[in-house]
């Protein structure tokens, strides 16, 4: 009998099926792998599994019982914990205070300190570990961080321990830490759900494999019977055989105006975030940018639109060397980006849609040489017509629109400033198919108008369409370049499931 | 000129402006007031008289005007304050600093008085930088960065004019609080002229759209390219400009400079004219216009209590009650939770809704909640 | 070599003000060692004390409470209002108490049912009470009642020579010990520290926020009363006019203390030591007589300003650690 059974779940938010009759059977001391792109539906399976949000239809069975939490703290009763990626425990409490806070032994409403260090020290004694618990959480490393986190979970008697991207701020060692520690769960019957996106590692611990996109299941697999790249195939690609046969309707590189990169790049990174890599972009040139969620796209792209500051290599625009310590130094020098979350990072919600478009404009310029209001409207209806923005009008709240409306203001907002160079993060993200299209007819046009582009997308068809230049990242580095005839899905894909020869250090 | 008429006319004034605000968010707070204002018409007899004395009006309504003048120059400040996210709890005792700089400089050092009000001016613009240093160069949070003037500020002014009450005679202070411009009181012309000036600085150059901007969404704004730093800094200087100034028109209105109680619980007064003014707590979109004329309601309110005989040291508490309301309704939580209730309300409303406002936007969001 | 626990920081760095103000004071002035000194900084300190305890858990679990003041004006005169028509002053005590939690729950539903923010519902708070007790009578009421008059003054311990321990000072100490109790030894106070510490872990780890928070302002509620009961005690009478500016006392007392205005870390007995210091302050300055008493005020803002910043540098090297 399976330990977690979960036939038929769903659930919608509106406008969107998050959830559309996901299956999912985990095994009592088995690892199973949950793998998808952002959007999948990972996070949206693992809260209305833990109470998060309610579901809308489907059932959830725990060792043959059928189960409906209502709050993860119901969860955790019924045997399911959760341990997320940002580790949710409290940084200024002592170790054994986190593992037993909720639940300390009293007497007489007495909290009893020496029973409290003696349970944290059998918790993380199962786990083989040994830690001085008064010592305040926030003087250890993440990754012992997250070890408490996992012996908090332990200490509930949890059947079913849910690990959220628990590996993406570890680094190697750690992680084979953590492993050991997983392995040690599994022996004592434990089922594990496993949440990454570093294959490696699903490949290293997992035992089995369920792959969710958009909402749906694509599969269960058993890990070892499932080749890497059929693997990134369910996770981003389209079907096998289907990837063959596509014929690539990509453009020519006609457009490029100059051997001249725009941007170039030289063992740029950053520790922790991005191991150093090279790249060039040159007018007229769509290089995308691919990979898996967390192999460091994001990561590229802040370093190079100054939100982090890189702390090796070298950048230079136009041949002149560079340094960019905030968004505004990049700005200076015609750089725009449009943020993978539209939301916190993008739009300004409460603005109108005028205000959105003219505001990185008004900035570059100052305070002072203020746009008239007839500037700003004869912009705003400029692009409001150029790139179709559907709003009743320009002075509409942003937040009103709806997605891929918004991004159409954010690609405004860009280039009104006209840029050299545009980064794209995922600008074709939650929005529906026919924007989708018009963002990439822009993007072409863009090419054709000499500006230099770096696309960021999780769907690979995107990319090859678009780029004339593939640049692939995983696990935080570079590990191919594909260039015109080169760039295929498959040929992507086989980049990104190829075993690396040297493990990555951060 | 008989009283009915001069009200008659008022009422048909204020009609005509509440009709030609009726698109406008400080519809409600202009709307607010002119209920009070109704309310006082029948129920405070000689609140709407008016007289002329040496060529100078005076009555309640100019009371008010003149009274309100210091939290309406206040609430400019605190207007920016908080559309960038943040508060200015050090108003008050900026004010008692400003007086008691003026009134030193007057009495003891016997400058000019030009000189003491620059003076003043200048060392209340130099304790709202200290704010904005703290708040935009250290990240201090705005409710405790400015604590510590609002704390150490009245001991300052203290030290300033050592203890004492100071009083003083100097024409051109004294005009300051209680001189007159044809025939009102010289307080309304400076808070007009300060509106416009604020109005100018904010609305005619890029200012109030970067302030709107980093307090709706601070990342964004950035990723934008805007300083935000530099915004913030500047929102809290300014504030302690105005509250120099409404400090100056403070000690005048009493002829003296009592670091004690000067400006107290004003920045309490500031907020809440910001408040009923419409302009969110939680930054961006501003009302300087509303801020104003939330000051004005709540002196109206200060002084309908006055007149009704209501013991000044009691009005406090509908004062209270003003807040909590505006709030709830403000609060995002109280209008999706209590939209059963007020949607039959709405629907009642909606003949009427051709001319009236459009309602806040409460639930019209199509974007998905994940992306 | 042991690492110092960083939590434990600004508490050493209270004890080491603490030290200095009054090691200035020896030297400076010969009687200002004594015994008697202590017990009457004690005494004159007691109902900020007290209130100040309650103010610790509002800011330890990550809000404010401005009300203080007010409420120990209103509990003032709502106590010599009921004595003066000839109630009971137990029942007169009991009734201030159940009114102070009652306000402060209502606070606390507020603040976390409709996320509204915590200074200004406490500010609403302030002006509320501030108003009902001028409702309750408009001037100062003094109290002759034999409890107060003849059974307090009794209630108190001689500690050394010439030295007089009075009830009020019993009560700060107590409401230390209870509050550190509360603090340190109960699942509740616990969930103050996690709740202030990070609000939303503490709800993904399954506490109970929403009661934890309502309690909390409750708490404070209750301590501010006590405060002012205290304050009755002290004063021998009730004034709806009194103790305006109090809840800044408190608050820089609960800073200088070693709390973090951020919530979550800090310890009760820091706020003793922290009215301590703000009471050895006004001390010193009387003692001196030639300085004025605004400079208190002065003295405090710095150390307020100082103590700010180096909460700033720790939270800082916190987050450098993560």
């Amino acid at each position: 009998m399976p330990l977690l059974e979960i036939a038929g779940l769903s659930k919608s938010f509106p406008g969107v099926k998050a959830l559309d009759a996901v299956d999912l059977a985990v095994q009592p001391g088995e690892i199973h792998a949950l793998m998808g792109e952002n959007g999948a539906g990972k996070s949206t399976l693992i809260k209305v599994l833990t109470g998060v949000f309610p579901r809308d239809a489907g059932e959830t069975r725990l060792s043959g019982q059928a189960i409906a939490p209502k709050s993860p703290r119901e969860a955790e009763a019924l045997g399911i914990s959760t341990v997320y990626q940002e580790v949710n425990l409290i940084p200024h409490l002592s170790v054994a205070e986190n593992i037993c806070i909720g639940r300390q032994p009293t007497w007489i409403g007495t909290v009893r300190w020496g029973a409290i260090a003696k349970r944290a020290r059998a918790a993380l004694a199962r786990l083989d570990l040994s830690l001085d618990v008064n010592r305040q959480l926030s003087s250890y490393s993440i990754a012992i961080q997250q070890m408490v986190a996992i012996a908090r979970a332990l200490d509930v008697s949890a059947k079913l321990l849910i690990l959220d991207e628990p590996t993406s701020s570890l680094d190697k060692t750690e992680v084979d830490e953590l492993f050991r520690k997983l392995r040690i769960l599994r022996q004592d019957g434990l089922g594990i759900i496993f949440i990454t996106h570093f294959l490696e590692q699903v490949y290293e611990i997992t035992d089995s494999i369920t792959v969710l996109r958009n909402g749906c299941r694509v599969g269960c697999f058993a890990t070892k019977e499932l080749p890497r790249l059929n693997l990134v195939s369910h996770m981003i690609g389209r079907n096998l055989g289907q990837v063959e046969a596509l014929e690539h309707t990509r453009a020519s590189t006609a457009t490029i105006r100059s051997e001249t990169p725009m941007l170039e790049a030289r063992a740029m990174g950053k520790k922790g975030s991005i191991q150093p890599l090279d790249l060039d972009i040159r007018p007229g040139e769509v290089v995308g940018l691919a990979g898996l969620l967390g192999s460091g796209r994001t990561e590229t792209a802040r370093l190079l639109f100054g939100i982090d500051n890189p702390d090796q290599g070298t950048i230079r625009i136009n041949n002149q060397p560079v340094k960019f310590r905030s968004p505004r130094t990049a700005i200076r020098y015609r750089i725009a980006l449009t943020p993978e979350d539209r939301k916190v990072a993008g739009i300004i919600p409460n603005l109108t849609v005028r205000e959105n478009i003219v505001l990185a404009l008004q900035a570059g310029r100052g305070s002072w040489r203020r746009l008239s209001i007839t500037e700003q409207e004869k912009l705003a209806d400029r692009f409001i017509n150029s790139l179709g923005i559907k709003t009743p009008s320009r002075e509409q709240i942003v937040r009103n629109l709806s997605g891929g409306n918004q991004q159409k203001v954010l690609l405004a907002r860009w280039l009104a400033t006209e840029p050299k160079l545009f980064i794209l993060d995922e600008p074709t993200r939650g929005i529906d198919v026919g924007a989708k299209a018009e963002v990439e007819k822009l993007i072409q046009s863009l090419r054709q108008d000499g500006l230099a582009v770096l696309f960021i997308s999780s769907e690979l068809e995107e990319v090859v369409r678009q780029s004339q230049r593939v640049v692939v990242l995983r696990d935080r580095r570079k590990v191919d370049e594909l260039t015109e005839a080169a760039i295929s899905e498959q040929a992507i894909m086989e980049s990104i499931a190829s075993h690396s020869s040297e493990r990555p250090e951060a | 000129m008989s009283d009915w008429l001069s009200d008659l006319i008022f009422w048909i004034v204020f009609a005509a402006i509440l009709l030609g605000l009726r698109r406008q968010r400080i519809f409600w707070t202009v709307g607010a007031l002119g209920l009070l204002l109704l309310f006082n018409q029948f129920f405070t007899p000689g609140f709407f008289h008016l007289q002329v004395l040496d060529g100078h009006l005076y009555g309640s309504r100019i009371d008010v005007l003149n009274q309100g003048a210091k939290v309406m120059l206040l609430s400019l400040g605190m207007v920016l304050v908080i559309a960038t996210g943040g508060v200015d709890l050090s108003v008050g005792a900026v004010m008692a600093i400003a007086a008691a700089v003026s009134s030193r400089l007057l009495v003891t050092q016997h400058l000019p008085a030009g000189v003491a009000i620059a003076v003043a001016l200048a060392v209340s613009i130099l304790a709202g930088a200290w704010n904005g240093l703290l708040v935009a160069g250290f990240g201090v949070q705005p409710i405790v960065a400015t604590l510590v003037l609002m704390v150490a500020g009245r001991g300052i002014a203290q030290l300033i004019t050592e203890g004492q009450i100071i009083n003083f005679l100097d024409p051109t202070m004294v005009y300051l609080g209680n001189g007159h411009l044809l025939g009102l009181p010289f307080t309304l012309t400076l808070v007009v002229v300060m509106l416009l000036l604020t109005h100018f600085l904010v609305r005619r150059t890029a200012l109030g759209l970067f302030i709107e901007s980093v307090g709706d969404n601070d990342e964004a704004s950035r990723y934008s390219g805007i300083n935000a730093k530099q915004v913030k800094f500047l929102v809290y200087t300014f504030s302690g400009l105005c509250a120099g100034l409404a400090g100056l028109v403070a000690c005048s209105n009493i002829k003296s400079a009592d670091a004690n109680n000067i400006g107290l619980y004003l920045e309490l007064d500031a907020i809440l004219a910001v408040v009923v003014g419409g302009t969110s707590l939680q930054g961006g979109r501003f009302y300087l216009v509303g801020a104003v004329v939330g000051g004005l309601f709540i002196q109206t309110l200060t002084t309908t209590f006055y007149a009704k005989n209501v013991s000044s040291d009691i009005a406090p508490v509908p004062k209270a009650l003003v807040i909590i309301a505006v709030c709830l309704l403000q609060s995002e939580v109280f209008r999706t939770r209590f939209a059963r209730v007020l949607s039959p309300i709405e629907k009642f409303l909606k003949p009427v809704g051709s001319w009236l406002p459009r309602h806040l936007p409460t639930t019209a969001r199509h974007d998905s909640p994940k992306s | 070599m042991t690492r110092l626990n960083p939590k434990y920081i600004p508490l050493m760095a209270t004890a080491v003000v603490l030290a200095a103000v009054f090691g200035t004071g020896s030297v400076l002035y010969p009687n200002f060692g004594t015994p008697r000194v202590f017990v009457n900084l004690l005494n004159d300190n007691a109902f900020v004390g007290v209130a100040a305890i309650g103010e610790s858990f509002v800011i330890l679990s990550g809000g404010i409470d401005l009300s203080v003041g007010s409420m120990v004006a209103f509990v003032g005169i709502l106590i010599a209002k009921l004595l003066q028509v000839g109630c009971d002053p137990f029942l007169a005590i009991g009734i201030a108490l159940c009114a102070g939690i009652f306000a402060g729950a209502v606070m606390g539903c507020l603040i976390h049912f409709f996320e509204m923010p915590p200074f200004l519902v406490t500010l609403a708070g302030l002006f509320c009470l501030r108003g009902l007790g001028f409702v309750i009578y408009p001037e100062s009421i003094g109290i002759d009642h034999p409890f107060y008059a003849q059974m307090l003054p009794q209630l108190s311990i001689l500690v050394a020579p010439k030295a007089v321990l009075p009830f009020t000072a019993m009560c700060f100490l107590a409401s230390v010990l209870v509050g550190t109790f509360i603090a340190s030894f109960t699942r509740f106070g616990r969930n103050v520290y996690a709740i202030g510490s990070n609000e939303n872990s503490a709800r993904l780890m399954g506490l109970p926020v929403a009661q934890t928070k309502i309690l909390t302002y409750a708490l404070a509620g209750f301590f501010s009363a006590a405060g002012g009961v205290v304050a009755t005690f002290y004063m021998q009478s009730g004034n709806p006019a009194s103790f305006v500016g109090l809840e800044l006392d408190a608050i820089a007392s609960v800073v200088i203390g070693g709390i973090l205005l951020t919530g979550g870390v800090g310890f009760i007995p820091g706020t003793l030591m922290g009215v301590l210091i703000l009471g050895l302050i006004q001390t010193l300055i009387n003692f001196n007589g030639t300085l004025n008493s605004w400079w208190t005020k002065i003295v405090i803002g710095v150390l307020l300003l100082i103590f700010i910043v180096l909460q700033k540098l720790i939270s800082r090297r916190a987050v450098t650690q993560l």
